[in-house]
């Protein structure tokens, strides 16, 4: 990427950090002084008003909707992750078209193919999330906003749930074209299945991305720290996934894989929920 | 103690016994490179004591104070700075 | 004081190993099905929990370092984590050796505890990068109390996961631990409490031995006239400073972990 590329992120980030957090600032200076709640009221964001920071005054919904929008707009101006996140996947299906040797491929195999490069791709997207905001100081910024940090949290896995949505929206199709795999009848299920996996994935990256993005080696412990974490979302979306990509008569998903990925998915975001304000002190 | 030789299974030493042993073997000598690490680091942990009570030697001998000129009360006990806590094992 | 107790506690681990191996190879039967080969479950097995119940208290320690920011806390939770991931490997092997001398291979996919305390394996191996490459040491602290609270809540959660995963095709390699007779269960037990005793020593050795070395450091830096950094009032056990901080993290990458 180059330097100009890099000054246009930048660029971006402090310009939307810095308008976020002044329309924060803004609407929380208001309603101290006049004592209103804005809005939807502010019960919701003076949920951690025992922190040392700011007591949030802005509601939770709120300060997720600035962030999550700075996030889009900065990856709709830079095209960072999302185009190198498609791409990767199709240049791995023809790499699996080559070292498979086949044409086409179906039931367990085409299960395989498919996980295993929407698991890779999402680790791109993943190594990626933080480096901006860590880089730039928008974690600074952000800490000087009266919000709720756990806001933080939930935008970025909002932006890397928005990211596998198009990265899927890319690559399902073109595993289907690139490797004539039979999914047309089982189209719903395995939506069903990929909005699971997706949530999980966007969960457990959003955390192992904030921990890594401190450490020397980010892109390497990244996926190091990721991939054991995610083995049971690969498990429950494959074991889900195999008896939909046959042809002919297509299976359903069993519901305990399902259920598997939904109480994974629940679990993550709890424990991910209760862990993510240490990170980002200081 | 007849009753309980009377219960010893032959230890056979076909094959079966081999992967036993290895196994047995494999947890003991993981240990055994435990102690010998822990052995080495006791070493370098008395070579330092060592330099250190060299040190407190020096200082007495040059007549400085403990590193912030706080005086000694008088030149004759310096075992005061051994440190206590490294009760032996 | 780490090394009060140490002596009681040795002396107890020697009593209990050697019972457990006493009972292991001159009271328990043999078993019907696989003979002599089952012996290995009593090492198997105990080696097994005690590795997963460590990681576990990792993460129950690391969560009382966040709580209270007692470096102490965070000092145990290293140990308790790196003796466990120890244990693991030993499990691994274990594991590995009675797959070999049952089923033939050096490795069963169709065993579901193999394969969880490989994931976990895999995981927890990247707790001491992730320390070593953090330099500020309080930051390294909180970031690894995360990790290993993360990683703590995740062992039972892939446990459950590759248990529901594993086909039941064919039956459990390694077999299981319910429906002991009596004398295998005593045995069993035994062989448990024993591993666990070895498992608590060999920690508070490593706490006492990392604990002198804090404090030969210190007491280094206070006779050599440097400016005394603002110590605690209690004794904080991790370094303070980013030369002690490498040490803690590249004890067993010895100089060949790179930047």
């Amino acid at each position: 990427m180059s330097a100009q590329r890099e000054s246009q992120v930048a660029a971006a980030q402090r310009e939307s950090q810095v308008a976020a957090a002044q329309r924060e600032s803004q609407v929380a200076g208001a309603s101290r002084e006049g004592e209103l709640s804005l809005g939807a009221g502010a019960p919701a964001g003076a949920l951690r008003a025992g922190e040392g920071t700011p007591a949030p005054t802005v509601p939770l919904r709120r300060a997720v909707g600035a962030l999550l929008r700075k996030e889009l707009l900065v990856e709709l101006r830079t095209l960072e992750s999302v185009p190198g996140m498609s791409l990767f996947a199709l240049s791995t299906f023809v790499v699996f078209h080559f070292a498979l040797n086949r044409n086409s491929v179906e039931g367990d195999l085409a299960t395989g193919v498919l996980w295993v490069t929407l698991l890779f791709a999402s680790l791109l997207g993943v190594n990626r999330l933080f480096v901006a905001d860590a880089e730039e100081g928008g974690v600074d910024g952000f800490l000087l906003a009266p919000v709720d940090r756990s806001a933080m949290l939930i935008a970025k896995e909002l932006t890397l749930l928005c990211y596998l949505v198009v990265l899927e929206l890319v690559a399902v199709p073109a595993f289907a074209l690139l490797l004539s795999v039979p999914m047309a009848h089982a189209l719903p299920d395995l939506l069903l299945v990929l909005a699971l996996a997706d949530v999980g994935v966007a969960v457990v990256g959003t955390l192992v991305a904030a921990l890594a993005v401190q450490t020397r080696a980010r892109d390497l412990l990244g996926p190091l720290l990721g991939l054991p974490l995610l083995v049971p979302i690969v498990i429950g979306a494959a074991r889900a996934t195999s008896p939909l990509l046959v042809a002919g008569h297509a299976g359903t998903p069993a519901a305990r894989w399902l259920a598997m990925l939904a109480l994974y998915d629940l679990i993550f975001g709890l424990i991910a929920y209760a862990v993510f304000d240490f990170l980002l002190e200081d | 103690m007849i009753a309980l030789v009377a219960e010893l299974p032959a230890l056979p030493l076909h094959t079966a016994g081999k992967y036993v042993a290895g196994a047995y073997i494999v947890a003991f000598a993981i240990v055994l490179i435990y102690v010998a690490i822990m052995a080495i680091r006791l070493g370098r942990i008395e070579r330092e004591l060592g330099e250190l009570l060299a040190l407190t030697e020096d200082d007495r001998l040059s007549g400085r104070g403990a590193g912030d000129g706080k005086e000694r009360a008088d030149g004759s006990q310096d075992v005061s700075n051994t440190p206590r806590e490294s009760a032996p094992a | 004081m780490y090394g009060r107790g140490l002596r009681a506690l040795s002396i107890s681990t020697v009593v209990a190993v050697v019972a457990a191996l006493t009972l292991v190879f001159f009271y328990a039967p043999l078993e019907a099905e696989q003979g002599f080969l089952q012996k290995i479950f009593y090492l198997h097995v105990p080696l097994a929990i005690i590795a997963l119940c460590g990681f576990v208290v990792g993460g129950l320690f690391a969560i009382g370092y966040l709580r209270t920011r007692d470096q102490r806390w965070d000092f145990r939770s290293y140990v308790v984590i790196h003796m466990s991931l120890i244990f693991a490997l030993a499990t691994l092997i274990t594991g590995s050796i009675w797959a070999k001398g049952s089923w033939g291979h050096w490795w069963v996919w169709s065993e579901p505890t193999l394969v969880s305390f490989l994931i976990v394996f895999l995981l927890y191996a990247t707790y001491q990068p992730l320390r070593f490459s953090i330099e500020d040491p309080e930051r390294q602290a909180r970031y690894a109390s995360v990790f290993a609270v993360t990683a703590g809540a995740f062992v039972p959660a892939n446990f459950i996961a590759v248990r529901l995963a594993t086909e039941f095709l064919h039956p459990r390699v390694l077999g299981s631990t319910s429906n002991l007779p009596g004398s295998m269960a005593l045995t069993f037990l035994v062989s448990l409490v024993a591993w666990a005793l070895l498992f608590v020593t060999l920690c508070k050795y490593e706490l006492t031995a990392k604990h002198t070395r804090f404090q030969l450091r210190a007491l280094r830096r206070r006779l050599s006239g440097e400016q005394a950094r603002d110590t605690p009032p209690r004794r904080s056990a991790a370094p303070q400073h980013p030369a002690g901080t490498a040490k803690l993290g590249a004890r067993v990458a010895d100089g060949g972990a790179s930047t």
